[in-house]
């Protein structure tokens, strides 16, 4: 098969586009969407790629609606995606949590922008960190992945999509405006290369009658798509294993929505990821994600050059969350820093994970600059 | 004694027994229409294997799931047909059937079904309008006639009701038809008629809710409201020459419009293959 960009090589481009050249190598064949700044350019270069690999791309009434027909799309047997802004991720929260609650695969994209409401459209911001993991009501678990660069915000894509597949889950990839619209080199590898997963389907008839039972012990069910004549019910409302409605059994109830947390919680090792620089002899921790991270690097870099033993920790994923490593790191430093683009949201999950081992100090910033590595080393130097 | 009920039903091989009885009121005009829908598909031999069926939220969501035996997507409020699209893209080969009611479908989603006519998706609308929100209580929904009395309307309604079947024809839907619970012939013979119709189609059913409509609006029988109804009830072709004010609180029953339009997925495809012929990658065979 052949692709409407190049692959096997590097390329200059936008964060926007690497989403969407990203998402159709991971077999992606459904987009839907709704115009907003800054990811409208996900949906353009969908719009335009779409066609010549045999998928589709739908323009929506609104964000409920493009939800609603990804989630649609993969009961249909495809691998969807929807992308969108602040404004558009509060209309999907409705649908995002349908999607948990009925385990389907499916990938939102989120551009972070300035909020609350219209807020800054133009400009970067981590306000929706909260919001993607708690936006939807009631208990749930879900994955949200935060690419620092052009390149991470391709490889982070497919592998949005593996995890969707892999663990029957929704997967939410939080961008900002900045890693949208920065041109960047981008590699991109060979088709041939890239490891794709599939949806577990259903063997045989016997296991398609439980659409939502633990049948194979690892709490994924396999996903009876539709159109294979299972007959195959899916509802919202609280089911049992076979799908059917049971409203008012706390013991379903429970049993359903513990699976559904666990699958992700148990699978912590393969799902968590990150990365370290300098960590390991460090007495003052720094721990940051997305595109703070990039300052974050340098800032560790130059407080290393003056002798001040910083260390990262750049978080890839934010949710499920790995509180035993934080508590590990703070009992070997002295302090943590934690800067955020907004007024403190991962910082309370670096909190509890602390567990009071090391002190945790926020360095926000909010209206639409980034921190300069400057900000960070002054923080963490009036400390020392 | 409930298998022997429904023994004696034979279209009972269309639904799931494990879920009947069905949660719907005695008296509700919910089974005319799942029995309407039943016959129509049993009449033109559809395998309930070529359908998913797609509902949102509220009694009528409730007509066919979950009781009907097909893949089915019950879905959040209002967005059914949002999902539909969804499905509908994904098997284009599937017979998709939305069935809902007026405040789901109408109200809360109002824009999809709007926009889902306008694109012209070949997606089939079951419309149960009861002219209330019956699950939560009886409330006061877009549909409800000016002056009747709800629980959030309980002096009066002030607001006049949409007429969902002539919105939704002008909207661009290939096929649009009202007809009353009263009026169970001409209703199988329009469902029959959506489901084989390339194009967005809605069957707008006039159905009777006596728990929560009829009782606080004098006519808490059943049977007073379909009386209500057949009495209301106006061919379109008559309505065409009666004036606007003649025709207020009246039912217009009949072929709102069918006529033949382009359809979205047929588009699609055409799309596709128009793109591939212009700008065509090839296959590494090509090489």
């Amino acid at each position: 098969m052949k692709y409407p960009f190049p692959v096997g090589r590097s390329d200059f481009i936008q964060g926007d586009e690497a989403i969407a050249r990203a998402a159709i190598l991971a077999g992606c064949r459904f987009y839907a969407g709704y115009p907003i700044t800054p990811a409208s350019e996900i949906f353009e270069a969908m719009a335009l790629y779409m066609p010549l690999v045999d998928g589709v791309s739908i323009q929506m009434e609104d964000e409920l609606a493009s939800m609603a027909a990804i989630i649609g799309a993969s009961w249909a047997g495809a691998k969807a995606m929807t992308a969108t802004s602040g404004p558009g991720f509060s209309l999907m929260q409705e649908n995002l949590g349908y999607a948990i609650m009925t385990e389907t695969p499916v990938v939102v994209v989120d551009v972070q922008r300035g909020g609350p409401s219209t807020g800054q459209p133009t400009l970067g911001a981590q306000g929706d960190v909260m919001q993607s993991i708690w936006g939807t009501h009631g208990d749930h678990s879900l994955i949200v992945l935060t690419p620092a660069t052009v390149q991470e915000a391709f490889d982070m894509t497919i592998r949005a999509f593996n995890l969707a597949e892999k663990y029957r889950t929704p997967v939410a990839l939080l961008t900002d405006a900045e890693i949208a619209h920065m041109r960047e080199r981008v590699y991109t590898p060979n088709p041939e290369d890239i490891e794709l997963v599939y949806r577990k389907l259903p063997a045989n008839k016997e296991e398609a009658q439980y659409p939502f039972g633990d049948i194979h012990g690892d709490m994924i069910p396999p996903m009876p798509i539709f159109g294979k004549g299972y007959r195959t019910y899916v509802t919202g409302l609280t089911h049992d294993e076979k799908g059917r409605p049971k409203t008012v059994d706390a013991e379903v109830h429970e049993r359903l929505i513990r699976r559904i947390i666990n699958k992700l919680e148990k699978n912590k090792e393969d799902i968590i990821a990150y990365e370290t620089f300098d960590l390991d002899d460090a007495e003052i921790a720094i721990i940051s994600y997305g595109t703070v991270a990039r300052s974050a690097i340098r800032a560790v870099k130059l407080l290393r050059e003056e002798g001040i033993k910083a260390g990262l920790l750049k978080l890839n994923t934010i949710w499920p969350f790995d509180f035993e490593m934080i508590e590990g790191i703070a009992e070997h430093v002295s302090k943590i820093y934690v800067p955020e683009m907004n007024l403190g949201q991962v910082y309370h999950l670096v909190k509890e994970g602390a567990n009071g081992k090391a002190e945790v100090e926020l360095i926000p910033k909010i209206g639409g600059e980034i921190h300069t590595p400057t900000d960070i080393i002054e923080r963490v130097k009036r400390g020392v | 004694m409930a298998v022997k009920i429904y023994s004696k039903y034979d279209k009972v091989k269309y639904l799931r027994k494990e879920a009947l009885p069905t949660a719907l009121c005695p008296g509700c005009g919910g089974g005319t229409v799942l029995n309407a829908f039943a016959n129509a598909l049993d009449e033109l031999k559809i395998d309930p294997k070529d359908i998913v069926v797609v509902s949102g939220i509220g009694c009528s969501a409730w007509i066919a799931s979950p009781h009907f035996l097909a893949d089915t997507l019950h879905t959040t409020h209002g967005r059914a047909i949002a999902f539909a699209t969804g499905v509908k893209v994904g098997l284009p080969d599937k017979k998709v059937v939305v069935i809902s009611g007026d405040g789901d479908l109408a109200s809360i989603g109002g824009n999809h079904l709007l926009h889902a006519a306008r694109r012209n998706i070949d997606i089939t609308v079951i419309l149960v309008n009861n002219f209330i929100y019956g699950m939560t209580g009886g409330q006061v929904a877009p549909t409800t006639p000016f002056g009747a009395i709800t629980t959030t309307s309980p002096y009066r309604n002030i607001e006049h009701p949409l007429q969902i079947s002539e919105t939704v024809a002008a909207a661009g839907a290939s096929y649009v038809a009202r007809w009353t619970t009263a009026h169970v012939y001409q209703l199988i013979a329009s469902i029959k008629k959506a489901l084989q119709v390339k194009g967005f189609s809605l069957v707008e059913v006039i159905s009777q809710c006596p728990v929560q409509y009829g009782r606080r609006n004098k006519m808490k029988e059943p049977a007073e409201m379909l009386r209500w109804f057949l009495k209301n009830s106006v061919p379109v072709s008559k309505a065409k020459k009666m004036p606007p004010e003649e025709l207020e609180g009246k039912f217009i029953i009949g072929e709102i419009v069918s006529r033949q339009r382009p359809e979205f997925t047929e588009e699609i495809n055409k799309l596709i293959k128009e793109v591939a012929e212009r700008y065509g990658l090839g296959d590494d065979d090509a090489d």
